[in-house]
């Protein structure tokens, strides 16, 4: 555990990646198993203990610490596991037991029980220091939050043992943690594990962000980046899965997609909603918004499914009857799934079509024409490309559309976690609802914890101490006299909130120090962009 | 004071445990604080009721000033710089062999030390040699005006040298003190890829080492923590306590609990990143 710790706090204080890479690396060789493999775990989230939660933690705080000192603390601290790693009383030295390992801690947390939870936890953190305390609580409540992507760990995974990332990403899925398998495998001491006979999820190929790239579009097709969630369908077996882009498997939320997939193969796709509701065309693709009603169920009610029934928009086939196409270049790839998509079940796949334009000014004009809620942009891909896991250069690019602009007040700001702890950065942003000037209110209509930079950061603090006129809590009222310029994808009617709209993607695209308020936007403007 | 501030017009050198004369009836003493060299609190006195304001102060050990005098009061008017429960500073000792252990883990780089100017920068440097380090210290120019002053009133600092002109090979294994501003500086550029330190209390919490960028936090605080605020009050057991300057919350929570008569005295202002 203290090895485990100390490797945290050196990732916490290493802001490049090369250095982040080494010491995983570093930790992985020299660790031994389980313990790497729980680390391992830990750093790619796939540590979960069902009995224990941040309540968890904080119920056993309750117990000793007074609960106003929690709540100051916490709010300074902004992370709930080292508030209590620095709260947490010092045991008597001569209960002393050792520190326990990471392989220890995984047998007694799993062990527990939602009635025990409490008592395990306190007994183990009654072992550590306060590294320790802090480390086995992020461990046990399976959320480190400190800025290692599973990506990252993957990668280091692979430089530790001189592997191909690639194969690292492939054989990831079948394992579960401590990952005794792969660890085998990379050493040396095992073959790689079998993949073909599970219906496993493979790696996503994703797409950089086209900034100044210079793009022949002859070598290029291009696509509509569809605006619902990316899914792969993995058919093995007679069994359907349906992943999100985590790997996260979504079969239960969509048993219309899992139940109409009869084919072996391993397809990707957009996720998205039939309708004409907010905003779709009949028979097309409705928003985002009406495809989050479905999300995150775990059954899913007969009205749901008639009203709100999901299909999938193919964009690529990776595997069909056992045959790995993914080293094809694309548009062989994209010559299979065009003969695959018609023995498909039509209700419930189509094709992702692709968008003719002669050259890249041209499809320049067709994006900007694009005004289909379900469209977030345009998708380039190179011709020759193969499917590779991850984001490669030069290979797919996703074109967004240009986001959409409104003048917001700031109205409230709070504190933000993590490496923003002392800083005001989420904030709370409203339009005018009537004419400023004739008694017209600020109504909230939306919140942004991002688009600024640093230095953006540090004015908007100091702004909010100094513009403060009520505190209730953690959140600051301010004086409502600074304007932003607010950047969005699109915006939709809500009944959740008070100004009866709902932003996709908000974020601070510019202050406008030099604005007064009342000249910021009214709620019309908001609401005339509406799809 | 005259270093820092410079001289004004109509001030005179006050000793400390010494009442001066005021006003009304009123008397001032200066008692130690036990902050930096020279640092005091001040009671005042009138017609058998007394008031202290503490200032900036600590109580763990310094070699470089008196001890914070603990004396009965009516009215305890306290500093909470680092007025909540999370702050607890580790002995010195502790954070010194964190550096020495740094610098020999490091024998081609400098440890780059930021301390506050006035106090930090010395207290380190005396603490450095209590553990036995007795090479020479170098200093930025901000620093080298007070080390002298320190020196002048009675501190050894030992062997305490200007940064600027000494060869970027021959500070290979140093350790050098610098103000917390110079640590990312450009002026750091010099050194031979320094390890940066910062020692402060604030470096408790990970979110602001992160925020600092350094990569060896050091927990050296010239304040009292929270150990200490909550240990004065009950030593002085005043008949009613203010609390100011810092996080009066918490602070004013742990009187309530303990059945203490306190206020906060809300004094805005930005809280000192440096201390």
């Amino acid at each position: 555990m203290e090895r485990f710790a100390a490797l945290l706090d050196s990732l916490l204080l290493t802001p490049l990646r090369n250095g982040k890479l080494q010491l995983i690396a570093g930790y992985l060789r020299a660790t031994p198993d389980p313990d790497r493999g729980w680390a391992l775990a830990a750093l790619t989230s796939a540590v979960d203990f069902a009995p224990i939660k941040a309540g968890t933690v904080r119920a056993l705080m309750a117990n000793r610490v007074d609960p106003v000192l929690w709540a100051l603390s916490r709010d300074f601290v902004g992370d709930t596991a080292e508030t209590a790693s620095l709260l947490w009383p010092e045991p008597e030295p001569a209960a002393n037991e050792p520190p326990p390992t990471l392989g220890g801690v995984v047998t007694v947390l799993s062990q527990a029980t939602r009635a025990t939870a409490p008592a395990v936890l306190a007994s183990l953190l009654d072992r550590l220091d306060t590294p320790g305390r802090y480390a086995l609580i992020k461990f046990a409540t399976g959320a480190l939050r400190i800025g290692i992507s599973a990506r990252l760990a993957k990668v280091a995974f692979a430089q530790a043992f001189a592997v191909p990332v690639d194969e690292v990403e492939e054989y990831w899925h079948g394992q579960q943690p401590p990952y005794s398998g792969l660890f085998a495998w990379a050493t040396g001491t095992a073959p790689p594990p079998r993949t073909d006979l599970l219906p496993l999820f493979r790696p996503f190929m994703l797409a950089h962000p086209l900034e100044d790239e210079a793009i022949n579009l002859a070598d290029y097709a291009a696509e509509w980046k569809w605006d619902g969630i990316r899914v792969q369908l993995v058919h093995v077996g007679g069994e359907t899965r349906v992943y999100s882009r985590g790997g996260d498997e979504i079969s239960a939320s969509f048993p219309e997609i899992a139940g109409a997939l009869q084919v072996p193969a391993v397809l990707d796709g957009e996720l998205l909603v039939r309708g004409n509701a907010q905003g779709g065309e009949t028979g097309g693709a409705a928003s985002f918004n009406a495809l989050q009603q479905r999300l995150g169920r775990k059954a899913v009610s007969k009205t749901m499914l008639a009203e709100s029934p999901a299909f999938v928009r193919l964009y690529d086939l990776l595997i069909l009857d056992g045959e790995d196409l993914r080293e094809l270049p694309w548009s062989q790839r994209r010559a299979r799934l065009e003969d695959l998509v018609p023995q498909l079940d039509a209700a419930r796949f189509d094709l992702s079509q692709t968008i003719p334009a002669k050259d890249m000014s041209a499809l320049a004009e067709i994006r900007a024409r694009a005004r289909d809620a379900a469209i977030e942009g345009v998708m380039l891909k190179h011709r020759q490309s193969p499917y590779v896991a991850g984001r490669r250069a030069g290979l797919w690019y996703k074109w967004k559309r240009e986001p959409l602009l409104i003048d917001c007040v700031l109205m409230y700001a709070q504190r933000g976690s993590g490496k923003r702890s002392s800083f005001y950065s989420d904030f709370t942003f409203g339009c005018w609802n009537g004419n400023p000037d004739a008694g017209g209110e600020l109504l909230p209509v939306g919140k942004a914890y991002f688009g600024f930079t640093d230095e953006e950061l540090r004015f908007l603090d100091r702004h909010v101490r100094q513009h403060t006129v009520a505190k209730f809590g953690p959140v600051r009222e301010t004086d409502k006299s600074l304007v932003f310029e607010v950047a969005f994808d699109s915006v939709h009617l809500s009944k959740r909130h008070k100004s009866g709209l709902a932003m996709r993607f908000p974020r601070i695209h510019r202050i406008r120090d030099d604005k007064p308020a009342h000249e910021a936007d009214r709620l019309e403007a908001l609401r005339a962009l509406v799809t | 004071m005259a270093v820092r501030y410079g001289v004004a017009d109509g001030t005179s050198v006050a000793d400390v445990h010494e009442p001066i004369a005021l006003r009304g009836g009123v008397t001032a003493t200066f008692l130690p604080a036990g902050h930096v060299l020279g640092s005091a609190q001040i009671l005042l006195e009138h017609a058998g009721e007394r008031v202290i304001v503490t200032g900036d102060y600590k109580r763990s050990p310094d070699p470089t000033c008196l001890p914070f005098a603990v004396t009965p009061c009516d009215l305890f008017i306290t500093e909470a710089t680092f007025g909540l429960p999370v702050f607890n500073h580790p002995p010195i000792g502790h954070e010194i062999a964190k550096l020495l252990d740094a610098r020999r883990a490091n024998p081609d780089r400098c440890v780059l030390v930021g301390a506050y100017a006035l106090g930090k920068a010395q207290r380190i440097i005396a603490e450095l040699r209590v553990a036995g380090w007795h090479e020479p210290i170098y200093l930025h120019g901000a620093m080298e005006t007070m080390c002298r002053l320190y020196e002048s009133l009675g501190v050894p600092l030992g062997d305490v040298r200007p940064v600027a002109g000494v060869a970027k090979a021959d500070l290979a294994g140093a350790i050098v003190i610098c103000p917390p501003s110079a640590l990312n500086d450009r002026w750091s550029r010099r050194l031979p890829d320094p390890l940066t330190a910062m020692a402060s209390g604030w470096m408790r919490i990970r979110q602001r080492v992160r925020q600092r960028g350094v990569e060896l936090p050091l927990v050296i605080s010239d304040h009292a923590d929270w150990h200490e605020l909550t240990t004065t009050i009950a030593e002085v057991n005043p008949a009613e306590t203010w609390i100011t300057h810092g996080r009066e919350d918490a602070l004013l929570r742990w009187c309530e609990l303990h059945q203490r008569k306190a206020r906060a005295l809300a004094l805005t202002g930005y809280e000192d990143e440096d201390d």
